[in-house]
């Protein structure tokens, strides 16, 4: 174990990973943050706590972990590289570590030129790669990035993001294994709804070898509307939304189009379920936490495994 | 080099406003080259600003003189003589040529008169591009000469059509960022003469 997180013994177990996500709220709510992780209690293994998202200020994610571990659920904390520079990250990840948390998600984030204050400086000291680097250091070699010592090291389980719909494509798995090469320990995708360009994609890296050594949860966002839908096609970089989808939510009735999106996303679960290569799923149910339970359900992702607090056993050799 | 862009006039105006007798200086380097801080902009500011003096009532003069170069204290030697008979200095050159004046004449408040904006290159008349920030660790010999991190697909494609693509594949260390502090440089060929005496 490098970590051991709930999450780390679930997927070091072999089971198929069912991960959730929770944004902050825009102010203290503390009760609205309870709520939301009472709906994925249970019905996933861990949940991101999502880091100033889209570049729009909100509760910082570590207190909203610390907030979400009081429920139950455990958090994968998410640190985005456009807000703090390596001294404040450091601290917070030997913050967040002596306050419980075990797994962090280590992501560039959104520009704030798109956020709610466009003209904050963006700082991007390091890169996604290099944060991923920096936890690991921190973690195996217990040296700060500076080369320093830390007395304690904090055991991180280490996620990256992953885009298999960005240009260009042929790029994409070179840009995973830099990932997994600087010390990722698992994956998430960006939200996946061209299926085709995703089995390309998780055949390259399996060609590649590149799922040996990580565990890749693949993302899904359940389509709420045909509206949300439209704009996620032209609206937001990145994203790869087919013209079937939209054109399978304009084809029932207006009451099912959600429904019908709930439906899509679980088909993709199942046939993800079946594809080489894949650890799991991340479900990002934007503001929509209250069906977290039904879709887990519907998709067949329930129960949740229990995994036991044991030691690190022999399993343990696999993707260290 | 270095590019900037005027001020809003407005602005010139409120920090120039309760002096008298204003010395509006231009620059011959850089400014010039992107038609904001030449002589010919001195002139145009002026006129501009005298208009507005008038029509707020307000009982100024400025007078313009564009030297060679502001960043380099030799040229500015020609100004020592004239700066004396005025209360304020207007800099039409960019930061560092606000600073260099500055530096040269302490007893007079200087204000600039552009925001400096970049380093970088021109595309159209009067078009500029930023493209450098003075990291002071460049790192274009791996991104096939192509700067901001956000642009990977020129970057891959050009990387990619001069068989070079391994230079991305390698991870790069954090950057060691060098423009957190004034830098000063000394070029090698004259270190010899700036070498600190050793005690
Ligand atoms: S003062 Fe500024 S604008 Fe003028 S030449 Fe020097 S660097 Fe260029
Ligand atoms: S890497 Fe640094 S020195 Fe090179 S172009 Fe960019 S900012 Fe300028």
């Amino acid at each position: 174990m490098k970590a051991g997180s709930h999450l780390e013994k679930i997927l070091r177990a072999g089971h198929f990973a069912f991960t959730g996500e929770i944004g902050p709220p825009r102010g203290t709510n503390v009760e609205d943050v309870r709520k939301k992780a009472r709906f994925l209690k249970g019905n996933v293994d861990m949940a991101n706590i999502t880091d100033n998202q889209t570049a729009v200020v909100r509760m910082s994610s570590w207190a909203t972990s610390l907030i979400v571990m009081q429920e139950g659920v455990e958090p994968n904390y998410q640190m985005v590289c456009r807000d703090r520079n390596r001294l404040a990250m450091q601290a917070d990840i030997l913050g967040a570590y002596a306050l419980g948390i075990r797994n962090i998600l280590a992501l560039s984030g959104d520009h704030q030129q798109f956020g709610d204050h466009p003209f904050a400086k963006g700082v991007y000291d390091i890169d996604s790669i290099q944060l991923v680097n920096m936890i690991k250091t921190m973690r195996d070699e217990g040296k700060f990035q500076s080369g320093g010592d830390i007395s304690g090291p904090p055991k991180m389980f280490i996620g990256a993001a992953a885009n298999p719909f960005a240009d260009p494509l042929e790029w994409r798995v070179h840009r995973l294994a830099k990932k997994i090469e600087a010390g990722a320990d698992f994956i998430q995708t960006q939200c996946i709804f061209n299926m085709a360009r995703f089995r390309e994609w998780i055949k390259q890296a399996d060609d590649m070898g590149l799922t040996e050594k990580v565990y890749i949860l693949a993302g899904i966002t359940p389509m709420k509307s045909i509206g949300m839908a439209r704009y996620m096609q032209k609206k937001v970089p990145g994203m790869d939304v087919p013209e079937e989808i939209i054109k399978r939510l304009k084809g029932v009735d207006k009451k099912q189009v959600a429904d019908e999106g709930i439906k899509i996303a679980c088909e993709q679960i199942q046939e993800l379920k079946e594809t080489k290569g894949v650890a799991g799923v991340h479900l990002m149910a934007i503001e929509w936490e209250h069906k977290v339970p039904e879709i887990a359900e519907r998709a067949g992702m329930l129960p949740r495994p229990v995994v036991e607090d044991d030691e690190p056993s022999a399993q343990d050799d696999k993707k260290e | 080099m270095v590019k900037v862009k005027r001020k809003p006039l407005e602005e010139i105006a409120e920090s120039v406003k309760g002096y008298t007798k204003i010395l509006n200086v231009g620059c011959g380097g850089c400014v010039s080259v992107c038609l904001a801080g030449g002589q010919r902009e001195v002139k145009t500011t002026n006129a501009e600003l005298t208009l507005l003096f008038e029509e707020k009532g307000i009982n100024s003069r400025v007078d313009g003189y564009t030297v060679e170069r502001q960043c380099n204290a030799a040229c500015l030697e020609e100004l020592d003589d004239l700066v004396v008979r005025y209360d304020c200095l207007l800099s039409m050159a960019c930061g560092a040529g606000v600073q260099m004046l500055a530096e040269r004449y302490p007893s007079k408040p200087v204000f600039p008169a552009q925001n400096t904006v970049a380093i970088g290159v021109d595309r159209e008349i009067g078009v500029y591009e930023e493209k450098c920030r003075a990291c002071g660790r460049c790192v274009l010999a791996y991104t096939g000469g192509i700067w901001i991190p956000c642009a990977w697909n020129d970057i891959y494609i050009r990387l990619k059509q001069q068989n070079r693509l391994d230079d991305i594949k390698k991870i790069h260390l954090a950057m060691e960022w060098q423009n957190s502090t004034p830098r000063t440089i000394v070029q090698p060929q004259y270190e010899h003469l700036y070498a600190k005496e050793e005690k």
